[in-house]
């Protein structure tokens, strides 16, 4: 059965890697992805400080647009499929509330019952496919990556979205394992890069994404895996702002999960998106493609 | 509907202050459209929430003395904090409370009234991002990104921009910086949504206070 897709904002803009990495991931492995038509921002964790009715309402509305089409939704970004999933439940658990956004739909012709599924593409992977499957599927070592997997905070918590231990997870470092990557150990893969503090209180920002470039120099990854396109933005970019010690050594390239899958299935450094990294990827760490022991 | 637990066992103690009373009320009127925020009354004040905080160093009340403040009868101190706009949604708070407390949603619930009453700590501007953001939506559907920080930026520390924006040119060179936004086709119908939400949270006439709040730029419909 395909899965229905939610991009949101970020995939279209900072995260366009992110966007092109799981298109050619979900299509290296066969399954459709099929685009939300006319989705709107889920409303991120900016909108639930503004006004909460609002905020359920036009994140209501992506969910009812999703049952039409029936499928599991895929959802890469770690506020939206929080924000999502927390719209799901509050009008399960919440029958006033549930009346009034229902309400509000109602202007729009729409209606949701709030069953469709909301998934992490990570979570699909594993459990979907499958790391047997994955192996098998695989056709480039990741051997080159010392990796420090990072997972931030909103696909741990508050829903466990990977069914993960939200303390010490390890999903990620499964899934990157499984295609030849080493994994450092990374006491800092649960910790809180910021968010959109890097935007209103930087300094504090700039501690915390600090905070996690030292555990990972600690721990010696030469690159940082993550989930969450904002996650992303404030490690990727930040970084040559951060103090010693944390500062120390050369800049470290911050990737996607999916670019490092898809790179594993024997897509091409272009199909995965490399070329949007600001701080590039040493070409040296993509393998050449392996013949197929299988084909 | 006011949850009668909540209201008989944390009436604080003492004669409340009459706008005391009402910042309570509103709260605790928040508290019912959470699920789960009752269990607010089940605190004991053990400091998990704080020692797990990332950005407690930085507040000036600690998670746990926002619900000792509730208790104490002591709202608006809370509203004028700084606490609840650095809180970056992090949640490790909620998973480790040994309450199960919802305590981000709760500082999401204070946010809301202290936006609501137009009570905005000086220097912190957070308030004008969510403000923003939510105009942006309501305008295009969707998020856009440069515009957000350059109106945002303009807005609080003009001088800023300089700076932050050799960041925004790198993205740029890098394709992942659209100049202009995304549009959706059924912009009429999710305004028509957010209009009719809007009139549901809201429905009485806005105080004078919450008219400050349009003066700073909050479209009110």
């Amino acid at each position: 059965m395909p899965y229905s897709y939610y991009p949101g904002c970020s995939l279209h803009s900072t995260a366009r890697a992110y966007d092109k990495s799981i298109r050619a991931v979900f299509h290296a492995l066969g399954e459709d992805l099929v685009e939300l038509d006319d989705w709107n921002c889920c409303g991120a964790t900016v909108y639930m400080s503004v006004k909460e009715t609002v905020a359920l309402a036009i994140s209501a509305r992506n969910l009812a647009l999703a049952e039409k089409l029936g499928y599991d939704l895929v959802v890469p970004c770690s506020a939206c499929l929080t924000v999502l999933n927390k719209t799901r439940r509050f009008m399960q658990e919440m029958p006033t509330l549930r009346a009034q956004v229902d309400e509000a739909l109602a202007e729009a012709n729409l209606h949701a019952d709030y069953s469709v599924r909301v998934r992490h593409p990570l979570e699909v992977l594993l459990n979907d496919f499958g790391i047997e499957r994955l192996v098998q599927a695989r056709r480039r070592s990741l051997e080159s990556f010392k990796l420090a997997c990072y997972y931030g905070c909103q696909i741990l918590r508050p829903e466990r979205a990977t069914g993960d231990d939200p303390e010490v997870p390890t999903a990620l470092d499964r899934l990157m394992e499984a295609f030849g990557a080493q994994t450092v150990d990374f006491p800092a893969k649960a910790r809180c890069c910021g968010g959109m503090l890097m935007t209103t209180f930087q300094p504090v920002a700039l501690d915390l994404v600090g905070e996690i470039f030292e555990w990972a120099r600690f721990g010696g990854a030469n690159a940082i895996v993550t989930v969450c396109p904002l996650c992303l933005t404030n490690l990727e970019l930040f970084q040559d702002r951060l103090t010693a010690p944390a500062s120390g050594g050369q800049r470290l390239p911050v990737l996607f999960f999916s670019q490092l899958v898809g790179l594993g299935l024997g897509c091409t450094a272009q199909e995965v998106g490399l070329d949007y990294q600001v701080v590039p990827v040493p070409s040296e760490y993509v393998k050449p493609v392996e013949v197929s022991s299988h084909a | 509907m006011r949850s009668s637990v909540l209201s008989n066992t944390h009436a604080a103690p003492g004669v409340l202050a009459e706008s005391e009373q009402e910042l309570r009320e509103a709260f605790l009127d928040q508290v019912d459209r959470i699920p789960g925020a009752e269990r607010l009354h089940r605190c004991i004040q053990c400091g998990t929430c704080t020692g797990s905080c990332p950005v407690s160093y930085t507040m000036d009340i600690s998670p746990r003395q926002v619900i000792a403040l509730f208790r104490a009868g002591a709202i608006e101190e809370i509203l004028r904090s700084r606490t609840i706009w650095v809180c970056a949604s992090c949640y490790n708070c909620t998973v480790r409370c040994p309450s199960q407390i919802k305590i981000t949603d709760l500082l999401y619930a204070l946010k809301r009234l202290a936006m609501e009453r137009g009570i905005y700590p000086s220097k912190f501007p957070v308030y004008v991002l969510a403000e923003t953001f939510a105009k942006m939506v309501r305008r295009y559907g969707r998020n856009h990104e440069l515009g957000l920080l350059r109106s945002f930026y303009l807005r609080t520390r003009p001088l800023e921009l300089v700076r932050q924006s050799t960041v925004g040119l790198r993205l740029l060179g890098k394709g992942r910086m659209p100049l202009w936004p995304e549009k959706i086709r059924a912009r009429k119908d999710l305004r028509a949504i957010i209009a009719k939400a809007e009139q549901i949270e809201r429905p009485q006439e806005p105080t004078g206070e919450a008219r400050r709040v349009g003066e700073v730029g909050y479209e009110a419909i």
